[in-house]
Formats: C-alpha cells, structure tokens, sequence
C-alpha cells in the first residue's frame, strides 16, 4: 500500500502519538513528566526480551507494559508528596536512571544494545493501539476519573473537599501513562529492530513533551497533532530535517511566550 | 592512592557545584528550571577554547572568555526566551518550555558550527606535574582547584556583602523585597542570570581542562547531573548546592574507582531518587519548601 | 435533639499565636448553627478544623458520636460533611453541570468496577450524577443559566454553583463559609430563603458569617467567638442581649470597621 519507507515513517509517528498520549494522561491531573523516555525503554526491553522467548506478540506488549506500569506506582508515589515543578526533576531523574540502568545491563546488551528482534510490529496493530488510547482518553474525559483530574490540576484543595482521594486518583493516572509509554516501548522496539539506551534518553523524554505542547495540552487530539508534526513535516521539508532542533526548539520558545 | 581519588573528586565535584550552584540561583529567585543551563556551561568551554586555539591564550584568559562569553549568553536568553513570559504573567509551565527550546536550538546551532565531535582542550598546565609526596597534582588540577575555590569565595561575599548579593538572596524568599530594597526587578533577574551563566562558564572551562576534550553534547549530561546536585543539596540552597556538588564529585569519582565505571551515573541518580523518596527538601536545611 | 457535630475542647496555635482556646460547641441536627465573632475571633480556623483541613492542636471532634479528628478532607466528605469556600473554588476547565457532578464523586462508580464500567458507558452512576446535578442547579436556582462558563457567572450564581456542587455529596452536614460576603441586599435574601429550603430537606448547617442580620433571621442557635473563645452560645434573641457579644463587637473602639 505505501512503499516500505513510508509505512515505517506512519509506524513510528503512531508509536509517537501513543507516547504524546502516555504523557497527555498525567498531565490532565497537573502531573508533567520528563522521563516518559524511561517507561517506553522498559516496555521496549521487557518486551523485546519475552518475544526472544517465544511468548507472542500480544502478551508480551502486556507484560512489557505492565513493568512499566510498576514503575510508574515506583517512581510516581513519591511524586505525589512533591509539587509540580520538582515532579518534573524527578522524572527526569528517573529517566536517566533508566537509561544508565539498561547501558549497564548485560543481560539485555549493555552498552551494544540488544539487536535481532523480531520484526513484529505492523502499521495496523499500532494504529489500533493508538486509536484505543484515544478512545480511552476520549472517554476518561467524560466521566469521573476524568474530572476528579481535572478538579486536581485546577484547585486541588477544593477537589480533596469534594472527596477526591488525591493520592490514588495522581497515582492512577501517573500509572496509566506510563503503561501506555511502555506499550508504545514494545512496539518500538519489534520495529527499530535494534536497542539500545541512548535511543531512550532525555531527548526522548523531552521530544515526547515536545509533541504535548507544540500540539497543545487542552484537548487529547493536541499530542496527536504534535506528533505528527513532529515526526512527518522534517520528512518532508529537507530544511527542517536538518534544522530539526532549531526550528522545534524556536517553535517552543515562541508558543511560550505567545500561547501559553 | 584514596588521596589522590579524593584531590580528583573535589575537582570534579567542585565542577558540579559550580552548575548547581547557577541552577539553584536561578531557581530560587525565579521558580525557574533553567533547562538552557548545561547548554550554557557547553558554550563557555567552546568560547574558552576558542580564545585558546585562535590566540594561544592561556588557560587564565580562557577562564575569563568563558565566563564572559557564558554571561553573555545567559542574559541573552533572558532577555529573549524569559523576560516576554514574565510581561505577560505568572505560568509555571511556560518559562520551562522556552529554555527547553533555547537550550534545544543552542545546542543544534553549536553542533552544526563545530562539529559533533570531541575537541581536545590545550593548555600549558597540562605538562605542569607537582609532586606532594602523599599525592600527585598536575598543574591543571591546581588550577581548576584554585579557580574553582575563588569563584566559590567570590560568590559568597557577593551573596552576603553586595546589596545586589543579598537582594539576590531575599528574592528568593519573595520577590518583591527587591523593590523593597529599592533594586529594579528586572535588573535583578537579569544579573542573577548573568551570575548564573558566569559560573556555569568558569565550569565549561574548567571541565573542558581537567578532562582535555569538549564537545557539543556536553552541556546535555552535565545539565542533568547539576539538577541533581541542586535536588541533592536542597533546592533554593547555595551551600546545599556547593555541598552537594562535592558529594557527588567524590562519589562518582570513588564509585569509577572501586566499582565499575559504567555504574558513575547511576550513582548520581540513584542518590538523587533516593533523597527525593526519603528527603524531598534536599540534604541541607534551607532548601525550599518542595512537599505539598 | 441530639448533637450531630461536636466539637470538644478544641484549641489551635499557630506557632506561639493560640488561634482557639479550648473550644466547645455542639450543633444540633436539623438546625441551621451560625459561628459569628468579630475579625481574628477564630471562626474560619475552627472552621477549617470542622472540615478537615485543619488539625486541631488538642481536643477532639466527633460526628454523629464518631471522632473524626484529623482526618483527611476527602475522607470527611465521604462521611456526611461537605463545604463551600469563601473565595469560591470553582473548576476551569469543567462545564457548571460537570463541576455539580464533582460533588458526586464519592459515591458513584466507585472501585475498579465502578470505574471501568463508566468507561464502558455502563454504569449507570454518570446519568445518576448528571441528573442529580440538573435537579441541584434547579434547586439554588442557576439553571436559567446552564450554558455559561462558570468563571463568567456573577459571583453570587457562583457561590450558588458551588453549593450546588456541595449539596451533590448529600451531605448531612453543610459547611458555610461566608456565604453572603460580597452580595448585594437582594442576593442576600435569595441566600437567606436558600438556606431554609436546605433545612428543610433535613440538612444541618453550619453557617460563618459577618452578616448578622441574616444570622438573625435564620440561625436557630449561635456560638459567637470573639479572640479565640466562645463567649456566648444559644438562640438569637439571647445572644442578642447578651452583654458580652455587645462589648466584644462595640467595645474594641480601635478596630476599624468589621466588614471582609
């Protein structure tokens, strides 16, 4: 249907828009997080590892998100005693520690990476999963869990008088957020082929960000826009693929001052 | 041999504390997370050696080129990636998604024009070599120990003796006693970037001499470990900064020794996770309040 | 009729400064209980204790006989006590209706199940809430104006919003913190005949305020404070004539005049 090239390119601006939804979540209760690159490297090495075990596909993307799930109960009951801005200090910090953590783990390649994964990814598959998240996002909006969120992010004094438990409802969506980084992890890894730690560092935690504000953080179709942008237009235009940085970095500062 | 380990985690560390140091002003007088920062302490090394390869300057005038070449930059992206936010209101969010961008752009523009590479870092001391019996320091140890130490002086005797100094200090608590003081506020954000950026600065130079090798993606690692160090030592807390700078310096300088040297950084974050989980407000008291 | 708040022995310091003295007051079910005193007389400490917000430095409160001092807000709401704020906490971002229906929070769609199912479309806790939400925005009288932006409301349909949204908990017990503060004559009699029909489904109130003709006309008991101690307590005509309450609010000849 499209040529090889460009099915990879629509597979990884899928996989993209998951990670801007993964951080979409967290972020409608007030939670901003820089180390989403760091749920998505452990569902992509949890997953690429079961998969060299011969566990299928579907359940090993489970069980890789799931790990990152865990992770985010780890790193996100902490991030509930602290206010927003240090949040993001400490995901940020989580982040890296990831990163050093898989650039030491021999058992997963270490520094090398971990290659000969299986290709299983298919543009329908993530296409899918990231019409689902959509749809889940779509509809937390529009019950409870979404506006206790909301009522968090907004004045969480008056959302705990209304009986909202702040930690659970923080926590849960810090949670959901990082599963779903670590789904889109799973799927990157069976397309990329190969692994390794730098491909989730900081760059990528901050690029997810990127995707979030550049499309705007109102609406769940905000990081949906971000992605795409991001990913397609330096494919398309040779002078933003080169520029890539400049021109998103300018992007942000100017969306900054003019559009927060 | 520990001594020597020692000599080398107090330079690297005191590296550290310089960076923290310049985040933690930054961020106490403004709620800022400078997340240019690193990109600046990258721009002071190349401008330290440039005025080292096109001048054969030595390592002294380096020091000042970089410090300079840093401020000016910092105020720089005051003026342009911070001052517009502060016109137009109160966002927390926003003044953070600005310096991502600044330091994004910075750090292209500075790989495009230099190259990716790493670039070696000249300099006279290099060679200098004193023996103290119990340790060895090269001259270039000395120097950076020395510069190191100076800058730290300095700045304490700006932060408790200079009007701009203390009002620098008392922003942090709330920043209309500026005004009170009778400082312009703008001016004050202004110069605490330029103080900020003249340290971060001397660091570049200064790491860029102790590990002879200076490259674009410097500033990314280092911005990283300075946020650490200013979380480690308490954030809004100069000394916190300094202190924390020189336990990090010295763990990851012992942790290469004696265990692998893969595991450096994970010393630095794993301290850093775990003072968030056990002791939000940093090691030293006079931190911010940070828990809710 | 027995007392459904009691507050015993409560006192507060902040720092050296005592707040409350060795409070105790009980509020009967059923009554409308007004806390009144001149400006630093304690009333919003005591009643930020009533509510959760605050914990006591010694003393205790008891609901319905079961202490519940130093628990959390949300907890408090769920278990029978609901609050408005004096400088009205409104959520941006939620339609009015949906800032209503956060008042539901603490009893619909409860639990895994309860949240999942809402996210399935059904449970039937979100058509409860929504309708709830409708029948309380009819209530205090607002549903005339169901299409604005709750910020954009005068502040007296705000207040008015976020009573609804208080009342949405069905609580047995409503917290009032200066309802009428900022109102004009006419709102203030509209809250007054509001209050009323609150009393009149079964819900105790307890009311802070300055405005002390409408504590006249609807109080059927009154604790007044004055410098952290309760000077006087019962209905109003006696506290009215109470000797102590005069001097306490006319005899500080040096204070400016009370007014928020």
């Amino acid at each position: 249907m499209l040529g090889s090239y460009w099915e990879s390119v629509a597979i990884f601006t899928a996989i993209n828009c998951l990670m801007g939804i993964s951080l979409y979540i967290p972020m409608m209760a007030g939670l901003i997080s820089l180390g989403q690159g760091g749920f998505m490297a452990i569902g992509a090495y949890v997953c690429a590892l079961l998969t060299k075990g011969n566990v299928p596909f579907g359940l090993a993307l489970c069980i890789g998100g799931g790990a990152a799930a865990l992770a985010g109960v780890i790193i996100g009951t902490p991030a509930l005693r602290i206010r927003g801005i240090y949040v993001m200090i400490l995901t940020l910090g989580f982040g890296e520690i990831v990163r050093v953590f898989f650039a030491t783990f021999e058992p997963a390649g270490g520094a090398s990476g971990m290659g000969g994964i299986h290709p299983l990814t298919e543009l329908w598959q993530v296409v899918l999963a990231t019409a689902a998240a959509l749809l889940l996002v779509w509809r937390i909006r529009h019950v409870r869990f979404g506006r206790a969120m909301i009522a968090i992010h907004e004045d969480d004094v008056a959302a705990e008088a209304m009986g909202i438990n702040l930690t659970r409802t923080k926590l849960l969506s810090f949670t959901l957020g990082s599963l779903i980084a670590g789904i889109a992890g799973g799927f990157y890894a069976h397309q990329a082929l190969f692994i390794d730690a730098n491909q989730f560092d900081f760059m990528r935690s901050a690029v997810t960000f990127l995707y979030v504000i550049l499309g705007g953080a109102g609406n769940p179709f905000g990081p949906i826009v971000g992605a795409v942008t991001v990913t397609l237009v330096p494919e398309m235009l040779r002078v933003v693929q080169d520029w890539r940085m400049t021109v998103f970095g300018s992007l942000l500062v100017v969306m900054a001052i003019w559009r927060p | 041999m520990l001594l020597q380990q020692l000599v080398n985690g107090v330079m690297l560390g005191s590296t550290y504390a310089l960076i923290a140091i310049g985040y933690t002003l930054i961020f106490g007088v403004l709620r800022l997370l400078h997340l240019a920062h690193g990109e600046v302490f990258m721009v002071g090394a190349f401008a330290g050696l440039q005025l080292v390869l096109l001048r054969h300057f030595g390592p002294l005038v380096a020091l000042i080129g970089g410090l300079i070449g840093s401020a000016l930059l910092g105020m720089l992206l005051e003026l342009v990636a911070f001052r517009p936010i502060r016109r137009r209101g109160n966002s927390q969010l926003a003044p953070i998604v600005s310096t991502l961008g600044a330091g994004l752009v910075i750090q292209e523009l500075m790989t495009k024009y230099f190259g990716a590479e790493q670039t070696a870092f000249p300099s006279n001391l290099h060679s200098l070599v004193y023996d103290l019996g119990f340790v060895t320091v090269t001259g270039t140890q000395l120097f950076i120990l020395g510069a190191a130490a100076i800058s730290m002086i300095i700045l304490h005797q700006f932060v408790t003796r200079t009007r701009y100094g203390i009002a620098m200090r008392a922003a942090s608590e709330n920043i209309e006693v500026a005004s009170v003081l009778g400082i312009n506020v703008d001016t004050l954000i202004l110069l605490t970037f330029a103080v900020a950026s003249a340290l971060a600065g001397i660091a570049g130079v200064l790491v860029g001499l102790n590990f002879n090798a200076i490259s674009p993606y410097m500033g990314i690692d280092m911005g990283i470990k300075g946020m650490a160090v200013m979380l480690i030592g308490g954030l809004g807390s100069i000394y916190g900064a300094m202190m924390g700078g020189l336990i990090l310096g010295m763990g990851e300088v012992l942790s290469v020794a004696y265990l692998e040297s893969a595991y450096r950084d994970a010393f630095t974050f794993g301290l850093m996770i775990l003072i968030l989980i056990v002791r939000p407000t940093g090691l030293f008291r006079a931190g911010l309040n940070i828990e809710r | 009729m027995s007392a459904l708040l009691s507050v015993a022995g409560v006192s507060r310091y902040f720092g050296g400064y005592l707040a409350l003295n060795d409070i105790s007051c009980d509020v009967a079910a059923g009554h409308v209980h007004a806390l009144i005193g001149p400006n630093g007389a304690g009333k919003t400490t005591l009643f930020n204790i009533v509510s959760g917000t605050l914990r006591p430095t010694s003393g205790r409160i008891a609901f319905d006989g079961h202490d519940y001092t130093g628990r959390r807000p949300d907890r408090v709401l769920k278990m029978g006590i609901a609050r408005n704020f004096q400088h009205v906490r409104l959520i941006r971002g939620l339609s009015m209706i949906e800032n209503v229906m956060i008042g539901c929070h603490a009893w619909i769609d409860r639990g895994i199940i309860g949240n999942t199912a809402a996210l399935f479309g059904i449970s039937s806790g979100e058509r409860a809430a929504a309708s709830k939400a409708r029948e309380l925005l009819d209530f205090v009288g607002v549903s005339a104006k169901r299409g604005v932006e709750p910020l954009e409301l005068t502040l007296g349909d705000q207040r008015r919003v976020e009573i609804a949204r208080a009342l949405a908990s069905e609580p047995r017990l409503l917290l009032l913190d200066e309802p009428a503060a900022g109102m004009a004559l006419a709102e203030v009699n509209a809250l007054s005949s509001l209050i009323r029909c609150i009393r009149d489904r079964g819900i105790t109130i307890l009311l802070v305020e300055h405005h002390i003709r409408l504590i006249m006309e609807i109080a059927d008991n009154i604790t007044v404070l004055s410098a952290g101690s309760v000077i006087a307590s019962g209905p109003p005509s006696a506290v009215q004539r109470d000797p102590a309450v005069i001097a306490a609010y006319l005899g500080k000849s040096d204070e400016p005049a009370v007014g928020t």
